[in-house]
């Protein structure tokens, strides 16, 4: 029997499958499928949709640039990692933040048309930041995977077409 | 003297698929869904353990009956996933494949002339295995009606009691049917009352859906009269590594070795370190990919429903086996390919026991499948 996360699932696969393609795929109807999807955005379970961009095979002039950078923070008493993480979540150049455990505290993802617009973003938005103690900036040169996908295109099936 | 085929050989047809095979073959841009392995690599824990023996110079024959390390594995494996118990030295044999397994026992455990019924449609190798071992072959037709599962009924009217063994591969290849452990028990009971061998291809055990695989030696009196095969290349996606292992009785594994050893020698190398791996870390991916294939399977049989093609609730392997709207299925896979570029397999490729019938393979991505559907449905209107 399928279960509600499985829903979860298919939409992190492909995003664009409707509800009648999930409801075949699973146990559901696909009123079921429905309510479920409604009910997870509505409890925050689901916080959007989004494509899965390879920008290299972007076929533009415009430079997309992506950077990760580390940041060390020191806390006081009154400062919190959420209070940070609201500062800083809020600029539209972040696509990510997050807490993590290691030699630095927050692994931040940065977007920007040029490695200049991001550079200033970091020393004139996030390196001031009072809490901020160090920043190092990671240029994403090539991308093979995002959220689960590969970008390569080895996708040959080399299979007979017929087989018993 | 010239080389002519020996008459065994030549009583045996060429695959009845050929032309269509050919046909597919030619084309481009086509949507298989007929190909019966899955559309997964190997886990890459397996292949970097074959990478891994092959750079440690590993490449040497290994023991006849296959590596002991692997021999444990498998008994392990068997033993938690099966509820089999099976000694690892004198009880398995580490095989080329589950087809190698299945040739070693129709030659070395039935002598010419003795007869082996055959639970059909089946496997295309099983009949022509028989032949050229020089066994007579008994039909048993099982039927969509019964869901294509083995029936007391349809073993006693095929005349299945007078065979010396049973061949059966469940979960089924071609139509996808599995068998429940009471359904399994009812067979057991006939082969126990007429003396049969069993011979249980159980290549796809992994690979059910709806309910847990019975293995027939689990029975009572069964595991005697058993030889259970298995494999790596199905639920651990491992076609090309050619690994499979034979688990029977001491006197039934030591015939089997005997061929064996002066046919085969041992099974790859390469593949063993690979299967070793597979079991010890890689069952995890198993899982995986069933849930995968059972997403698709849904899908598949949701919508051969909504185009109004009958077909039974296939619960088991990676195939659904729907009923041909044409008299003629090898005219429907034809026309289906040439006019839409989608293959799928007719059922007579699998004996008559096929005919009428489909066999459709979702081992294969959901956006390819999801156009193959949409393809056919627009072939059927």
């Amino acid at each position: 029997m399928s279960s509600r996360r499985e829903i979860l699932d298919l939409l992190r696969e492909n995003a664009r499958y409707t509800t009648e393609d999930i409801a075949r795929l699973t146990d559901y109807s696909e009123s079921e499928v429905a309510e479920a999807i409604e009910e997870f955005e509505e409890a925050g379970v689901i916080r959007g949709y989004g494509a899965v961009v390879d920008w290299n095979a972007v076929e533009t002039d415009e430079e997309r640039v992506r950077a990760t950078v580390e940041l060390n923070v020191t806390l006081d008493r009154e400062t919190s990692y959420d209070d940070i993480s609201d500062r800083i979540a809020k600029f539209p150049e972040v696509t990510s933040l997050r807490l993590v455990s290691g030699d630095y505290d927050f692994d931040l993802e940065v977007e920007g048309d040029s490695m200049r617009e991001v550079s200033h973003f970091i020393s004139d938005k996030i390196a001031p930041i009072p809490e901020i103690t160090q920043t190092v900036t990671h240029y994403i040169m090539e991308s093979y995977k995002e959220q689960g996908m590969e970008f390569d295109d080895h996708d040959d099936d080399d299979r007979l077409s017929v087989s018993p | 003297m010239t080389f002519e085929a020996a008459d065994r050989v030549d009583s045996v047809p060429p695959s009845g698929i050929r032309r269509f095979f050919e046909l597919a073959e030619e084309m481009d841009d086509i949507i298989s869904l007929g190909v019966g392995e899955p559309d997964f690599s190997a886990p890459w824990a397996a292949r970097e353990a074959a990478i891994a023996s092959l750079e440690r110079g590993q490449t040497s024959y290994t023991a006849n009956r296959g590596k002991r390390e692997l021999r444990e594995r498998i008994a392990d494996y068997e033993a938690a996933t099966h509820n089999l118990q099976y000694d690892p030295d004198e009880e398995i044999l580490v095989t080329a494949g589950a087809s190698e397994g299945l040739d070693l026992a129709f030659r070395a455990l039935l002598n010419p002339g003795d007869s082996i019924a055959i639970a059909q449609p089946c496997y295309v190798s099983y009949v022509p295995g028989a032949t050229f071992a020089g066994i007579d072959v008994i039909d048993v037709p099982t039927r969509a009606e019964d869901e294509f599962k083995l029936t007391r009924e349809v073993l006693e009217s095929s005349g299945a009691a007078e065979a010396d063994a049973l061949v059966y591969c469940y979960p089924n290849n071609p139509t996808g049917a599995t068998m429940t452990a009471e359904e399994m028990a009812s067979v057991a009971a006939f082969c126990r009352e007429n003396d049969l061998l069993v011979f249980a291809d159980e290549i796809y055990a992994d690979l059910t859906y709806e309910h847990d695989h019975t293995s027939i030696a689990t029975l009572p009196g069964m595991r005697e009269r058993t030889v259970v095969f298995n494999g790596f290349s199905k639920a651990f996606a491992m076609t090309g590594f050619r690994l499979g292992y034979a688990m029977a009785p001491p006197e039934a594994i030591e015939a089997m070795n005997r061929i064996h050893q002066y046919s085969m020698l041992s099974a790859p190398t390469t593949a063993q370190h690979a299967a070793i791996e597979a079991l010890d870390n890689c069952r995890d991916e198993v899982t995986d990919m069933a849930a995968q294939y059972d997403r698709r399977r849904k899908y598949v049989l949701t919508r051969f429903e909504e185009m109004g093609l009958d077909c039974f609730p296939a619960a088991g392997a990676f195939y659904a086996f729907p009923e041909c709207p044409w008299d003629d299925a090898g005219e429907f896979a034809e026309s289906l390919l040439q006019e839409k570029r989608v293959a799928v397999v007719p059922g007579t490729a699998f004996g008559e026991g096929g005919s009428g019938h489909l066999r459709v393979s979702y081992a294969t991505g959901l956006d390819d499948l999801k156009e193959a559907m949409a393809r056919i449905e627009s072939f059927l209107n």
